[in-house]
């Protein structure tokens, strides 16, 4: 009784809180699918018969270059994801398995790149991406984003590598394989569910930032979704519609690419190797 | 030929010497079993072997080749793990197969010896399944099996049986036995377990602190031990040891006053410290008095048909004996100790046999 109890509140403070977290979401969601009158009159309500309008989905597919909008995002998104994992593996694997001079000193300075916001080196990067000719590329977006999230990956999976039991690895060696096959065929399957972590904690960021596709890819139709749904925020009007129905698409693929990396998140994947 | 050739290996890490100059010929064909207490060398020197280890110095030879700057994998060597390493994310199947995939062997013949090994170790219905769908024997079977579809030229294997429990750990001994008959395989096993030593063993190798304190057969290690380690780290329970003074030509004294005739070595004169060995399973509670020991019972272990009876001289030091069915006395009684004199050591002041 006193469990159930416990059990029940437990759970209502939990459905509160998932409410409350949802709420602008729905929020945003059922008024995309009105008219903008209704969006205004009752903000609160769900679409009726007489207030539902498709309106701001026909303006935003109407829009050719908003397609291309999600494209960006989308490879932006998924390029930063690959390299942060396929570098941050690698990384963290070099630093953990070897033992060599810098050792020590690369670790220390890959873990200052979580202390520092790379924000604060905007100017050098505008620089930089400049001199390279990279402005207005989705390639200047991957490389700097990938170097922002390099340093807490390799963080996080350095301390899952270090998990892998020291005799499959050495299996491995016995097995004849290169240190590279060791690393593709032996430490990377097994860091799977650190590395489905790794993609969430990068994706979500990546996806919504504004700073850096505002100052490296601003023009040339390499907007990203976030900085393109602007367009719809007028100085005199905004047109409400759009910009709802724009958000409301923009979480679909975030929330696919999560359910991809959830599955992985659950599986302990190491029971079995040792003993 | 897969003759392994150890020539004064030498491996520290640091400022720590872990080996010192060791030198060991293991024969083609041979079981060669390493023991010593925790922390001596004994997986080091295998892992030097296996070259998941640099060494410090020294050569290493398998199958007359030198093999000091060879990766594992081209030593021809498989090694067996305590923990079994299996693979996690492969099944059995996959486990077995896999450096043969890495070494480009064609499928058919990659199917053959894992069905092979798999019908020897009789891991045939289990080979769909995961590590962890599996029992500690079926891993460590496995295991033997990811060792055996390799066909090396040595088996290395580090403290296999000593995660299983005693039952599985004996069926599996025997197991390894009849492997190693089968496939005439070279092998080099490490063990604490005395009786897996004993048993399996063409040639043990006693090892202490990083050197290698005795080579031998495992009966001539038990009737010849060469030094007072061997002497002390060979049977179970440890021979006695007692501290005696060389009194005439035949008779020691020993600490507590009490006098031995024992044959002595002619090089042997008065007044050398020498301690005298003497296994539980040579001595008789009762007997004669021409070679016995008094003292006091203080406990006696009964195991069944055999026990053991702990008699405490009167220097304090306990002796233990064996005794077969009733051994006729209890604690607190007086005892005496027969010595048989075919089976006692001597061993001089520096802890080398005599005689
Ligand atoms: N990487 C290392 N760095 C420094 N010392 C080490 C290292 N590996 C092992 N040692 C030391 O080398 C010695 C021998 O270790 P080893 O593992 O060979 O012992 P062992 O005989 O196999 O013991 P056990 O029976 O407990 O397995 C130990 O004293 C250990 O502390
Ligand atoms: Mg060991």
């Amino acid at each position: 009784m006193r469990r159930n109890i416990s059990a029940i509140a437990v759970h209502g403070i939990l459905g509160l809180y998932t409410l409350l977290a949802l709420f602008p979401i729905l929020l945003v969601i059922f008024n995309s699918f009105k008219t903008k009158n209704a969006i205004f009159g009752a903000p609160l309500t769900l679409p009726t018969p007489s207030t539902f309008s498709l309106v701001g989905y026909n303006r935003v597919f109407g829009d050719s270059a908003v397609g291309s909008y999600y494209v960006n995002s989308i490879a932006v998104t998924a390029g930063t994801i690959f390299f942060t994992l396929l570098f941050g593996a690698m990384a963290a694997w070099a630093l953990t398995e070897y033992r060599f001079r810098w050792n020590t000193l690369l670790a220390l300075f890959f873990s200052i790149g979580i202390m520092v916001p790379i924000r604060l080196g905007s100017v050098a990067i505008i620089q930089l991406v400049v001199s390279l000719n990279l402005i207005n590329t989705r390639t200047a977006l991957i490389l700097v984003y990938t170097a922002q999230n390099l340093p807490l990956s390799i963080f996080i999976l350095s301390e899952f590598i270090a998990q892998i039991p020291k005799d499959l690895r050495e299996a491995a060696r016995c097995d004849g394989l290169s240190e590279y096959n060791i690393f593709f065929h032996i430490v990377l399957p097994l860091i799977r569910p650190a590395m489905a972590t790794v993609a969430v904690f990068t994706m979500i960021p990546v996806w919504n930032d504004l700073w850096f596709p505002l100052l490296l890819a601003p023009t040339g139709g390499k907007q990203t979704i976030t900085l393109g749904i602007q367009q719809f925020l007028g100085q005199y009007i905004t047109d409400w519609n759009a910009v709802l129905a724009a958000l409301s698409t923009a979480i679909i693929p975030v929330l696919l690419l999560y359910v991809v990396f959830s599955r992985q998140l659950i599986r302990g994947l190491t029971s079995g190797a040792v003993k | 030929m897969s003759e392994v050739k150890i020539r004064n290996l030498h491996k520290s890490y640091g400022s720590v010497d872990v080996l010192k100059d060791n030198n060991l010929i293991v024969e083609n064909g041979a079981f060669v079993v390493l023991v010593g207490p925790s922390g001596c060398g004994k997986s080091t020197l295998l892992r030097c072997i296996a070259g998941l280890e640099p060494i410090s110095s020294g050569t290493i030879t398998i199958g007359g080749k030198t093999v000091n700057d060879l990766p594992p994998a081209q030593r021809e060597i498989a090694m067996v793990f305590q923990s079994y390493a299996l693979y996690p994310h492969m099944d059995v199947y996959g486990n077995m197969a896999f450096g043969l995939k890495f070494a480009k062997t064609p499928r058919p013949e990659i199917d053959a010896r894992v069905a092979e090994a798999a019908r020897i170790l009789q891991l045939e219905p289990l080979l769909k399944r995961r590590p962890r769908e599996l029992s500690g024997g079926q891993r460590q079977r496995v295991a033997i099996g990811r060792a055996i579809v390799r066909k090396p030229q040595v088996f290395l294997f580090d403290e296999p049986l000593s995660n299983l429990d005693a039952a599985l750990r004996i069926n599996t001994r025997v197991e390894i036995a009849k492997l190693h008959k089968m496939l005439a395989a070279t092998i080099v096993y490490v063990t604490h377990d005395q009786v897996e030593a004993m048993t399996l063993a063409d040639k043990i190798v006693v090892m202490n602190k990083g050197r290698i304190e005795q080579t031998g057969k495992p009966l001539d290690l038990y009737y010849k031990p060469a030094n007072l380690f061997v002497a002390g780290f060979i049977g179970s329970p440890a021979m006695n040891f007692l501290a005696a003074t060389v009194k005439d030509g035949k008779t020691l004294e020993l600490a507590d006053s009490q006098h031995l005739n024992v044959p002595l070595p002619a090089a042997s004169k008065p007044g050398d410290q020498v301690t005298l060995g003497c296994r539980p399973e040579h001595m008789r509670l009762g007997g004669d008095g021409t070679l016995a020991l008094k003292g006091t019972v203080d406990i006696i272990e009964r195991l069944g048909e055999t026990g053991f009876a702990h008699i405490r001289m009167a220097t304090g030091q306990t002796i233990i004996a064996e005794v077969r069915g009733d051994p006729g006395t209890s604690p607190g009684a007086s005892a005496t100790l027969s010595l048989a004199p075919a089976q006692l050591h001597l061993f001089d002041a520096s802890g080398q046999r005599l005689g």
